[in-house]
């Protein structure tokens, strides 16, 4: 008999689906209260690092160059007090087959798949990780779907989603294209199911050791290039894989005082699951409305556990407006030569201000560049964002910026100034749905709970205490 | 009319606006849950028929028959006066003498 397909039917043979779909029985991993074994999540991909490394270089994928930025290490210069001033490096993550970072996690996804035996993967990604695994798939010979929310109710589509459906054609993906909303996980499930095709999830330990390799390198170029590690890293920051992948990479590699920092584009107003304000806004990734609540609340992804916890990696959280990076963007082509994605330069809009405290010897590596081309650029980004009535202007970000309404390019490089978000703020969030969704009474929560919340916050078991007496 | 064969689009609503229970902002449950996607056309059609395609994976999926050939028209955009601005600020402030 045919199952039935409609959205409560099928959202009811999740978890048998999900299962079905990862090859891994999350069950396993749980404690049955808070707490569930991340570690033991992680391993459970039984890929070492080299493994990883192996696969990635049959593929297309890692050992992309370290970049000096120097003439805009320069610029920053010019706007910090005299001996201040730290040299910025990037990762050219563009260099990947499929143009960015995401081919990491996808080469270890597709693999994987593979090795069990599943005739194709699918993904629910309206960004760039659709291309990675298409790419990916072509690569490795299984079919592929990616499934993208990608329109207003008017037929609409963000200029950025469209040009990677486009890619993912390019690479002999389906794409199958959604309007604006969260039920897009009923499609990706139904469809799932008919196939029976492997979840590609972003958030699975394959997805995330894959991006392990970034931070490996990172610290390893560094040592090649300048004899330390770098002082300081900094991740563009949405569902939290590259944060957490990258520390990862960078502990394995013996670089434990590295600061860590998640540079997000502040998009406080607008509402992702909105059909209005859906283009309203002028980047499509690494922005608050994925940052935030991913870091506070990981779980919430497609799949049971989420490998991608950004919280227990990050020592600080920073915020930038979108003009400040379209600003960015323009400068890394006009000073360094380099011609890249806006998504991929949050980072280094925040590292050009960060950059400023830092003395001039000191070095900061921002994780990645994106591939850039139609719809996925400073011009067609800003273009669009006029045709939807936002106001484009010079002015100082700090102070004008209104995600949605306008888009503020700063008057000159001293006007981009990173924000420093209340970081504890957010681990207490995290924190407080922890609890909420596995042990509401707070009476019940077992010392294990305490330790792994501690370790899910990178903060100790008094601060989780505080937290708990304050609810 | 489009041919058996022929590569084309098609759109679905997934869930109509009342069928739609997931926490939504009231702007979005306003809207229907719609799905576009393409495929080789099983049987000749005309614009607005219901068919059934063969997508890229070798899927069956059917929907209305919206467009035959299609093709992408994304873009650089048009032009935006400020990023020449930024250019040549950027330019004078690296290379154009003290800032
Ligand atoms: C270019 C680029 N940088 C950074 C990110 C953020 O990565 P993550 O979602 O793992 O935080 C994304 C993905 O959304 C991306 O496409």
């Amino acid at each position: 008999m045919a199952l039935a397909k409609d959205y409560n039917s099928v959202m009811g043979r999740s978890n048998e689906i999900m299962k079905e779909a990862l090859g891994l029985d999350y069950a396993e991993f749980e404690s049955g209260s808070v707490a569930f074994d991340y570690d033991a999540l992680m391993k459970a991909t039984g890929y070492t690092l080299e493994e990883i490394n192996k696969i990635q270089s049959k593929t297309g994928v890692g050992n992309t160059p370290l970049l000096e930025l120097r003439n805009l290490s320069a610029l920053s210069r010019k706007y910090a007090k005299p001996g201040y001033g730290a040299r910025i490096f990037a990762k050219d993550e563009s260099c990947n087959a499929s143009g960015s970072f995401k081919a990491r996690r996808a080469a270890c996804a597709v693999a994987h798949a593979k090795k069990l035996g599943y005739k194709g993967v699918i993904a629910a990604t309206s960004g760039n990780y659709g291309a990675a695994v298409a790419s990916q798939a072509a690569m490795q010979g299984l079919k592929c779907i990616v499934v993208q929310e990608c329109f207003d109710s008017h037929g609409v589509g963000q200029p950025e989603i469209v040009e990677k459906a486009r890619a993912c054609e390019a690479y002999g993906a389906e794409v199958i294209q959604l309007t604006v909303g969260p039920e897009l996980f009923y499609t990706f499930l139904s469809v799932l199911e008919d196939t029976g095709y492997f979840n590609a999830s972003l958030y699975s330990p394959f997805g995330i050791a894959g991006i392990e390799t970034l931070g490996y390198e990172i610290a390893m170029q560094c040592r090649e290039l300048l004899g330390k590690d770098p002082d300081m890293v900094v991740c563009t920051n949405a569902g939290g894989g590259m944060m957490t992948g990258t520390a990862r990479g960078l502990i394995k590699a013996g670089a434990t005082n590295t600061q860590l920092v998640a540079a997000s584009i502040d998009l406080t107003g607008l509402h992702m699951a909105s059909d209005a304000q859906f283009n309203k806004k002028s980047c499509t990734t690494g922005h608050t409305g994925f940052g935030v609540p991913y870091a506070t609340d990981p779980d919430h992804s497609d799949v049971p556990r989420s490998a991608a916890r950004p919280l227990r990696y990050m020592d600080r959280y920073v915020t930038v407006t979108q003009g400040e990076v379209m600003f960015m963007t323009e400068a890394l082509a006009n000073l360094e030569g380099l011609e890249r994605g806006p998504a991929g330069n949050t980072a280094l809009a925040a590292a050009f201000s960060l950059a400023q405290d830092l003395p001039e010897d000191a070095v900061i590596v921002i994780s990645e560049t994106e591939y850039t081309g139609a719809g996925k650029h400073v011009q067609p980004q800003l273009s669009f964002a006029r045709e939807n009535g936002i106001d484009i202007r010079f002015g100082d970000p700090a102070t004008e910026d209104k995600p949605g309404v306008n888009v503020i390019l700063p008057k000159d490089p001293s006007y981009i100034k990173y924000k420093e978000a209340d970081i504890d703020h957010f681990r207490a969030s995290l924190i407080k749905k922890a609890i909420k969704a596995h042990c509401p009474d707070v009476s019940k929560l077992t010392q294990a709970d305490l330790e792994f919340l501690a370790a899910e916050v990178k903060r100790d078991v008094p601060f989780v205490k505080e937290v708990i007496a304050a609810l | 009319m489009a041919k058996k064969g022929d590569w084309v689009r098609i759109h679905a609503t997934v869930l109509k606006a009342d069928e739609r229970t997931a926490k939504l902002p009231a702007d979005t449950q306003k809207c229907d849950l719609e799905m576009w996607t393409k495929g080789f056309l099983q049987e000749d059609a005309e614009i607005g028929d219901e068919v059934t395609v063969e997508t890229a994976v070798g899927r069956l999926e059917k929907g209305v028959l919206i467009e035959v050939n299609p093709y992408w028209s994304h873009s650089y955009g048009k032009f935006v006066p400020e990023l020449v601005q930024i250019d040549k600020q950027l330019r004078e402030i690296m290379f154009g003498g003290d800032r």
